[in-house]
């Protein structure tokens, strides 16, 4: 049977993020952590492979102990198991850390078809990890995937559709592969009565460092070749100029207002 | 790390024979670097059918050499075969700083070589700056829905790699008297990687295309009321040499289509001219917006959030300003 494997990250939840105004930093207490919500994209698509062609799903995540919540959430979605990765050493790791360590549990993990990544999660923001895992594993890729056109059984091949600027290619790749979807490919699903039941029963098994024989000096903010070194929030407020519309006559003065405007930025 | 892995190299970008003008725009930024560093800039292109003539534009807008690796077998950005092309020039070449434009194909492209040349790579910059004391690519970027910029470095790893936001600079203009060399490498057919084939390729011709390349950008919100309404936007949009975005709102209801999505789960844009129509301003809405250069927004509603980005605000109704300001416009035209 088909072998899904997809990584999700655990992120805060953007929606009420805090600045400290001083620090500049994030304000972690109670926040909130959810999944990627972009990693729900992932999980729907595997579970919609699961549903035409039979497959097992396992979710995959590197972070706190308190990330099973997750793994949890998509095993009520329809997952069939989890494994986190977890341990002090991986703390602070970058996107090249991330991968190594991620790369190491899925070949632990052993046979798959197929990775399903997000397109990049919210909060650290940059898209690298599902190209990092594939070019680690030497396997093939195809980012920003929107939709799965078919999967040939028998001859152990997938055909996709990847978004690029100019327009959308075509692509068939064989298996095993990684795929990076985005949005458009689905809309995810709700956990369902069944899912909740078993996420509540389902041994997650916890990886560490150790358990995966990885190299030290590889892990955590020591292993990382990128160090964050400063950061600030930038300035939001502008300032603009308000005009507000109260009759019909404002709205001629507020048409000529925003020409004038227009105007002096060189914009018309 | 060594003294003298001291190149500043940028990643050319061509479609159909055409360099892409994000390649100028590398170019300007590692026209910088080099010149704080009293450095030699390379700009280096991977793909087919550019010409001499085309290459040379490269050397205009800066570029001291060249190097271009060109064959039939790379006219499909196929990720694996890129990724051996570049990192065989990275090893005999040993630059110090590479940078590629953050458009779908450097952003797959880059972090499948960082992984292999065990380095760091920082995504999504718009800012880069060297440390002249440690030769350190100072690299700054937006992160977590834009609500902060970290600025990152890679202390202890070469080359220091970073993709740029495209439209984040300007390119500089093209200098017809500026010399260089072009070095054309043929391609080693070992580093071709024949498991992935690209079957076909479909131009987008919708209006949605390339939305993060316009200079214009007229986004509608849950405040259109309507999809029927989009068509005021794409009146206004056209009159602007503009392409209509929306937020995720418009786009859930099916007025509008996930790519014109502009946001956190969206596209991050930064035209030059940005109006809001029936747009709150959530903080996921404004992350993908919040640095264009000029912000308009029409809304009802006084103390909505998308007021406080704006350089030009209208509290009033969009069905009052939008068919009034399209004909003036329109009489503008005239
Ligand atoms: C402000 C800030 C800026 C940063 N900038 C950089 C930078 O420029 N370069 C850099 O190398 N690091 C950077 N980092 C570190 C980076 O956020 C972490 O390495 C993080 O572990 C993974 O990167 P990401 O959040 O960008 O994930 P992305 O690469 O955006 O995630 C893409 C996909 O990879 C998978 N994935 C990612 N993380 C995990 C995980 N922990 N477990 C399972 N699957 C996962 C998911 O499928 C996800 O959808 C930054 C961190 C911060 C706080
Ligand atoms: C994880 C996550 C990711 C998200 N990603 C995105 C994203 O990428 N992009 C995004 O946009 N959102 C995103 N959202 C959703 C976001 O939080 C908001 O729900 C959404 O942006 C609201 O869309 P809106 O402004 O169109 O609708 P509303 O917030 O409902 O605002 C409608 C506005 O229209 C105004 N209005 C009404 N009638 C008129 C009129 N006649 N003339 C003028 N104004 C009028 C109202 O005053 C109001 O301000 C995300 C949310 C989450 C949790």
């Amino acid at each position: 049977m088909l072998k899904i494997i997809v990584p999700i990250k655990q992120v805060p939840e953007t929606g009420n993020v805090k600045m400290d105004p001083e620090t500049g930093t994030m304000v972690r207490d109670g926040v909130v952590s959810i999944v990627n919500p972009l990693d729900l994209y992932s999980i729907e698509t595997a579970l919609m492979l699961k549903e035409k062609y039979g497959a097992t799903v396992t979710v995959l995540t590197m972070g706190p102990l308190n990330a099973v919540k997750g793994l949890k959430e998509a095993i009520a979605m329809g997952c069939d198991d989890g494994y986190i990765l977890s341990d002090r050493a991986f703390a602070g790791a970058d996107t090249w850390s991330t991968a190594y360590a991620l790369v190491n549990a899925i070949k632990r993990i052993g046979d798959y078809d197929l990775i399903l990544a997000g397109e990049r999660a919210t909060d650290g923001d940059t898209g690298q990890v599902g190209p990092n895992i594939a070019s680690g594993l030497d396997i093939p890729l195809a980012t920003y995937v929107r939709k799965v056109n078919d999967l040939d059984l028998e001859h152990k091949t997938i055909t996709v559709e990847r978004s690029v600027e100019e327009g959308i290619e075509t692509l068939q790749l064989p298996l095993p592969c990684l795929l990076t979807v985005v949005k458009e490919i689905s809309y995810p699903r709700l956990p369902t009565l069944r899912g909740k039941k078993k996420a509540k029963t389902v041994e997650i098994p916890v990886l560490t460092a150790e358990d995966l024989g990885l190299n030290r000096e590889f892990l955590g903010l020591k292993g990382s070749p990128t160090r964050v070194v400063s950061t600030k929030s930038p300035k939001v407020t502008r300032n603009g100029q308000m005009v507000t519309i109260k009759d019909d006559q404002d709205v001629i003065e507020a048409v000529d207002a925003l020409i004038a405007f227009l105007e002096e930025r060189q914009l018309i | 790390m060594s003294e003298k892995n001291t190149k500043v190299w940028t990643i050319a970008e061509a479609a159909n024979g055409k360099l892409k003008s994000v390649s100028y725009e590398l170019l300007a930024r590692g026209r910088s670097l080099a010149d704080a560093c009293s450095e030699q800039l390379v700009s280096v292109l991977i793909g087919a059918n550019v010409s001499k003539a085309e290459l040379t534009t490269l050397i205009q807008h800066g570029a001291d050499l060249v190097i271009s690796v060109q064959d039939p077998a790379l006219e499909a950005f196929i990720v694996e075969t890129y990724s051996n092309v570049l990192i065989d020039l990275v090893q005999q070449m040993k630059p110090n700083i590479i940078l590629a434009a953050a458009t779908n194909n450097g952003r797959t492209l880059m972090p499948h070589v960082a992984m292999r040349l065990h380095t760091g790579l920082t995504a999504d910059c718009t800012d880069l700056q060297i440390d002249l004391t440690t030769g350190d690519l100072l690299q700054t970027r937006p992160a977590i829905g834009g609500n902060i910029l970290a600025t990152i470095k890679t202390p202890n790893h070469r080359p220091q790699m970073a993709t740029v936001r495209p439209r984040s600079t300007q390119p500089l203009p093209a200098d017809p008297s500026r010399t260089g060399h072009i070095l054309q490498i043929s391609l080693k057919p070992e580093l071709v990687d024949k498991r992935v084939k690209l079957l076909s390729f479909e131009a987008e011709t919708a209006d949605e295309s390339n939305l993060q390349d316009s200079d214009v950008i007229v986004s509608g919100g849950r405040g259109m009321k309507k999809a029927d309404n989009f068509q005021l936007l794409h009146d206004l949009a056209s009159l602007l040499g503009g392409k209509v975005g929306a937020s995720r709102d418009a786009v859930d209801r099916g007025w509008a289509r996930y790519p014109q999505q502009v946001g956190l789960s969206g596209k991050t844009v930064l035209p030059k001219l940005y109006i809001a129509l029936g747009i709150s301003g959530a903080i996921q809405h404004l992350a993908g917006m919040k640095t264009a250069e000029t912000i308009v927004a029409v809304n009802t509603d006084p103390n909505a959030a998308i007021f406080q980005v704006v350089d030009f605000g209208i509290v009033g109704d969009a069905f009052q300003v939008l068919p009034e300001l399209i004909s003036r416009l329109e009489e503008r035209k005239s």
